[in-house]
């Protein structure tokens, strides 16, 4: 068994007394790709963003290589930067150019110069196939290329782990392939991802795991073979029924 | 001299040809405390507007947290104070309050320049606080999620946003500073109206100075409008990007004919 990069115990939030997450257990080991599925409102973003402590967990803990994120003095900003986090929405940095996105965190928090943060910038816009949109504000982009430029935005932190937020579901549905492309892509250089999704043809091929939530529990986690083709629990195979008809 | 039958123009000829320089001065002194007042009043409203929009928990510190809360408390107060209360008003209490309860005795432009600013940031204060607030949160949390502290991507990333949505507020105050101005009279000092007073008293012919004067305030922040309105079509860039092969993005060339780094 690899080691575990990040481990999850017995997680909690709350918002006020909306309980979202009860009792999460996992443990995510270098190399992984995971794929977290459930239906709308079971918590799935709740856990991801509890992971980088967008959202302070109300209970549990989240281990980094074994240390505690939430413990005093931690590195959060470092931390933050090996786990990196892609969200549905984008979210690129609207004033800056592709190029900059890609930049400025480089020099803020790994402190590295610009031109050093800029050749690894293109290097990795060249890899999501954006290099020759450099120069773009956000506003000038498609969806699919702003998502790619912000998958090198998060890969020149030179992270050890991304977690993926619905990376696919703002896209028109012509632009999902060019992104999750480049997730394949990583999945397969080894880099550790998480990601929630509501592509089951991406959880069945690409990932080593799925985990399926409901209700805020972890119901289901498995190789995409058993989860897909015999679930154990009655609520995954009611939810993927319903998903896989759609 | 004009006399008695003489008619309106020949007086405005008069007064143009004898009190133009004065006016203008008078104007200059508008233009000087209006743009200095709008430029330091926008940097308090930066400073207020940030403490104002900036999260505080109670997790992080209870000192922090209290510290601020007191902080926001005495800032609400300067802003409620300021907006509820004429700048006129504002002047002689400063003006005549430094005087007498400090026994300071602030030299008009000065205080003029104080008034205008202190005014104007609170009304920029809240104004800031809407274009931090406008910003997409998503932003932010972009920004934390690659690691930069909350300061590091205020600065970087939400204010430049703020701050390019709440131009045309900005330069809104700016214009409505120039016309405000006039309220520094009443402490003497010698900005476009004062001067207009004293020229048509020693006369008694306001209406023809003050026609004059009207059309100096009308140049000066129409002029100034359509300035603005310039510079923020000039921000707002160009629509078009152009598409480069890698190989012809000059600085990136260069720093690549350098020998990148890599990943490590
Ligand atoms: N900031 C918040 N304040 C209050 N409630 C929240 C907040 N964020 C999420 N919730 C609630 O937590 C629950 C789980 O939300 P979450 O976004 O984690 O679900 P999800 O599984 O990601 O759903 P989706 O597939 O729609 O994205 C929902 O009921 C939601 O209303
Ligand atoms: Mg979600």
């Amino acid at each position: 068994m690899a080691e575990n990069v990040l481990q999850v115990r017995h997680l909690g939030k709350s918002f006020g007394d909306h309980e979202v997450l009860r009792d999460v257990d996992f443990a995510v080991s270098k190399g992984e790709v995971i794929s977290i599925i459930g239906s709308s409102g079971s918590g799935k973003s709740t856990l991801l963003r509890c992971m980088n402590l967008l959202e302070k967990p109300s209970g549990g803990e989240v281990l980094f290589h074994g240390e505690n994120i939430q413990k005093p003095g931690f590195d959060l900003q470092t931390y933050r930067a090996r786990v990196g986090m892609v969200f549905q929405s984008f979210n690129l940095f609207a004033n800056m150019t592709a190029l900059d996105n890609c930049v400025v965190g480089q020099m803020k928090v790994l402190k590295r110069s610009r031109v050093q943060a800029q050749n690894i910038a293109m290097a990795f816009l060249e890899k999501v196939g954006m290099s020759a949109y450099v120069r773009a504000k956000p506003r000038q982009l498609s969806g699919g290329q702003k998502q790619r430029v912000a998958i090198a935005r998060a890969l020149a932190m030179n992270p050890e782990v991304l977690l993926f937020d619905e990376p696919t579901s703002a896209l028109d549905p012509e632009m999902v392939g060019e992104v999750l492309a480049v997730m394949k892509d990583l999945a397969s250089t080894g880099l550790t991802m998480l990601v929630v999704t509501h592509e089951m043809g991406f959880a069945r091929d690409v990932s080593d795991r799925v985990v399926f939530m409901d209700g805020g529990v972890i119901v289901e986690s498995d190789v995409p073979e058993v989860v897909f083709t015999q679930p154990k629990h009655p609520r995954t195979r009611e939810f993927l029924a319903r998903i896989l008809n759609e | 001299m004009p006399n008695a039958q003489s008619g309106f123009f020949e007086w405005v000829f008069f007064f143009v040809k004898t009190y133009g320089p004065m006016l203008l001065k008078g104007a200059g002194t508008t233009l000087l405390i209006a743009l200095t007042g709008t430029i330091v009043g926008f940097i308090i409203g930066l400073a207020v507007g940030y403490l104002r929009a900036m999260p505080c928990e109670k997790e992080n510190g209870a000192a922090r947290y209290w510290l601020m809360k007191a902080a926001r408390g005495l800032l609400g107060v300067y802003i409620e104070i300021f907006r509820s209360t004429p700048m006129i008003v504002q002047a002689m209490v400063i003006f005549y309050g430094m005087a007498s309860v400090f026994h300071i005795n602030l030299p008009h432009l000065l205080a003029g320049f104080i008034i205008v600013s202190i005014n104007t940031g609170a009304y920029l204060s809240e104004i800031v606080r809407g274009g931090i607030q406008s910003v997409d949160p998503g932003q932010m949390e972009a920004g934390m999620a690659i690691g930069m502290t909350y300061g590091q991507t205020m600065l970087s990333v939400v204010l430049p946003q703020a701050i390019r949505n709440i131009l045309p507020a900005l330069g809104n105050e700016f214009v409505v500073n120039i016309k405000d101005t006039s309220v520094l009279n009443v402490i003497s000092v010698s900005e476009l109206f004062f001067v207009s007073k004293s020229a048509a008293g020693t006369y008694l012919k306001y209406f023809e100075v003050f026609f004059i004067t009207s059309v100096i305030y009308f140049v000066m922040t129409f002029t100034c409008t359509r300035i603005l309105r310039w510079v923020e079509k000039k921000m707002d860039g160009p629509k078009n990007y152009d598409i480069h092969g890698s190989q012809t993005v000059p600085d990136v060339e260069l720093i690549q004919a350098k020998g990148g780094a890599s990943n490590g």
